[in-house]
């Protein structure tokens, strides 16, 4: 009986051109949306940018970090250096910001490759801490007490909301075509295997350490992107907020109640998060209580998060990354 | 500095890191027994704190009842959150005991903040805290600090004769080298892993309770603590509990410098020397077992 082996699937036929016509809808938002739905939408993109770039490091490469904090601080931070003591165009900084986070987790991964499992976790962290920590000390920036950023007053603020905006749907669909491409390709075969049995991959020629580290350092690219362009909206930072661990806490509670090891479960878990926020934040704490509750329980009875239980309910597949056997017709 | 200085410096860091090994036994015990990096820790210490801080204030004791009602709430609190919930997570992966404590740890930290809000709060004594014993030649020493060391040093010899020495811990030693094997000799690992984490709960209820003493605390203050607490257990070397207390000495010692040096950089000189051994010794100074 003949078989034939194929990625698309059913739902990502209409997904793919919905996705792509729905950013196009997004472009045209500045139209006809006031200011703070477009701030709205920049912290949103943000957040699923990052929670992107950690369901990368911990649903593939087994990397389960809760240090990426330092480069989203270091993003927001170059972008404060770049184009207040540098004086390059705020916008062209964001791009810049980006590799330069990558630039530092070079040395950094040095340090923290040498731990493991949960332990690498926290060595993360630490490190994050020691960003925060050392940025404090540095006058230049402000201290403790951070600093603002002056150059965008020289900016029509039109052009300012726009232009942050179309950023930030760039990064988003960014984020979403990085990964959708890396894990369909060869890397992202090799990405499959270590996943799935690390000793395996190894045996069959995968280089387990170059792969981690490459993943490493693109995530790291893509932290600092989304924390450049946060603290450009923001136009105001300061090592608590830009090294805070709780971008990290939202990114897994993203992550893991979306579904990780998908690229559409983070969507699904962003869009959660911010509609819980906007309903729920005037809680305050007990907001975060239901949302730690949750993460529990998500983990605990749903491991696949909510978009793998309906993608196994349904069989739906936006994204479509594996191949699939099927009999012919 | 002074010849004098350094020996101050060195003294009370040595000091501090009492007060951190106490915090880092519960976390290399669990970590030993159930290879659990339990993300809350930090937050643990910190309801321990808050725990001998409410029974304190709202029942109007001393010092000894204190302990005596916290110690062993916490026991029981670590036997039911292991049963209850982390023991769901073992076994399938570095991902979930991970992440259902990180949830539990954000969980811990917004309830304090809801029963006690942001506020800093200490344990009074009634003068314990600032009694101190003179060393001679301007030396001298807090005697809560002092008591503080005590109890990790003793707390680190009971759970090395725990280990060593008794059933539970040939169990516990037993079920971190081969669960299966265990599991065939008619143990109850589920059972044996509650015991550990309550122990380990025990432990850091006396370490929380002590932070109480010597410090103001704040229900966010948890992470920090997680950090100390890791990075005593790493610089140690895993699996052994006096190599747990000498790297909290360690980790004291060089916040004690960095401190000395300027107060913005105590607690980054710390992180600086826990990245220093990592590079130079990556499985701690003294390790007994292997990740």
């Amino acid at each position: 009986m003949p078989y034939e082996i194929h990625r698309s699937t059913r739902t990502s036929r209409i997904g793919v051109p919905l996705t792509i016509l729905g950013t196009a809808v997004l472009g045209s938002l500045p139209w006809w949306a006031d200011s703070s739905t477009l701030r709205l939408f920049v912290e949103f993109a943000c957040m699923l940018a990052y929670a992107q770039m950690w369901n990368l490091l911990a649903g593939y490469a087994g990397l389960v970090s809760v240090g990426q904090q330092a480069y989203f601080g270091i993003g927001g931070y170059a972008l404060f250096g770049l184009a207040e003591t540098a004086h390059v165009p705020p916008f062209l900084c964001v791009p810049l910001s980006g590799l330069i986070a990558a630039l530092i987790a070079v040395p950094t991964s040095r340090v923290v490759f040498r731990l493991h499992g949960g332990y690498f976790a926290i060595g993360t962290w630490v490190v994050a801490e020691v960003f925060r920590l050392a940025i404090a000390n540095v006058s230049v920036v402000g201290g403790g007490s951070g600093t603002s950023l002056t150059v965008m007053g020289d900016i029509a603020r039109s052009t300012r909301e726009w232009t942050t905006y179309w950023l930030a749907l760039a990064l988003a669909a960014g984020s979403i075509a990085l990964l959708y491409g890396l894990l369909r390709s060869r890397f992202g075969l090799a990405l499959f295997a270590i996943r799935d049995n690390e000793r395996a991959a190894a045996s069959q020629g995968v280089d387990i350490g170059s792969t981690k580290l490459r993943i490493y350092l693109v995530t790291a690219f893509g932290c600092g992107v989304a924390g450049a362009l946060y603290f450009l909206m923001n136009l105001r930072i300061s090592p608590d907020a830009a090294f805070g661990v709780n971008w990290t806490a939202y990114a897994i509670f993203i992550v893991v109640i979306g579904g990780i090891g998908s690229i559409e479960g983070p969507i699904v878990g962003a869009v959660i998060f911010f509609a819980l926020r906007e309903t729920l934040a005037d809680f305050g704490t007990g907001y975060l209580i239901v949302l730690g509750a949750l993460a529990v329980v998500t983990m605990l009875r749903f491991p696949q998060g909510l978009w793998g239980w309906l993608a196994d309910r349904f069989d739906l597949n936006v994204f479509p990354v594996r191949r699939r056997i099927s009999k012919s017709d | 500095m002074s010849l004098l200085g350094a020996l101050d410096m060195l003294l009370q860091g040595v000091l501090t890191g009492g007060l951190y090994a106490l915090f880092a036994i519960g976390l290399s015990l669990m970590f030993g027994v159930m290879r659990l990096v339990n993300i809350a820790h930090g937050d643990v210490i910190v309801l321990g704190a808050f725990l001998g801080i409410a029974v304190s204030a709202g029942a109007g004791v001393g010092l000894l009842p204190v302990f005596l009602l916290v110690v062993p709430a916490m026991f029981a609190l670590g036997y039911v959150l292991q049963r209850g919930v982390l023991n769901a997570t073992l076994g399938r992966g570095i991902l979930p005991p991970l992440l259902v404590s990180f949830g539990v740890s954000i969980m811990i930290e917004n309830i304090l903040l809801e029963l006690f809000s942001a506020d800093a709060r200490s344990l009074k004594a009634g003068g314990l805290e600032t009694q101190s014993i003179s060393l001679g030649a301007g030396l001298a020493v807090g005697l809560l600090p002092m008591l503080t060391f005590s109890a990790a040093l003793l707390c680190t010899v009971a759970l090395e004769y725990l280990f060593r020495r008794t059933p539970l811990g040939r169990a516990f030693r037993a079920a971190s080298d081969d669960l299966e094997a265990v599991q065939l000799q008619g143990i109850d690992h589920r059972k044996v892993f509650a015991l550990a984490t309550a122990v380990a709960f025990a432990v850091v209820a006396v370490a929380g309770i002590c932070l109480a003493l010597r410090t103001t605390v704040t229900p966010s203050d948890g992470p920090g603590y997680l950090l100390y607490s890791f990075e005593a257990v790493i610089i140690g070397g895993l699996g052994s509990f006096w190599g747990t207390f000498i790297g909290a000495l360690i980790l004291g010692v060089a916040q004690a410098a960095g401190f000395h040096w300027d107060p913005g950089w105590g607690v980054l000189v710390g992180h600086l020397a826990f990245l220093s051994v990592l590079l130079v010794r990556p499985r701690g100074l003294f390790p007994r077992t292997r990740d």
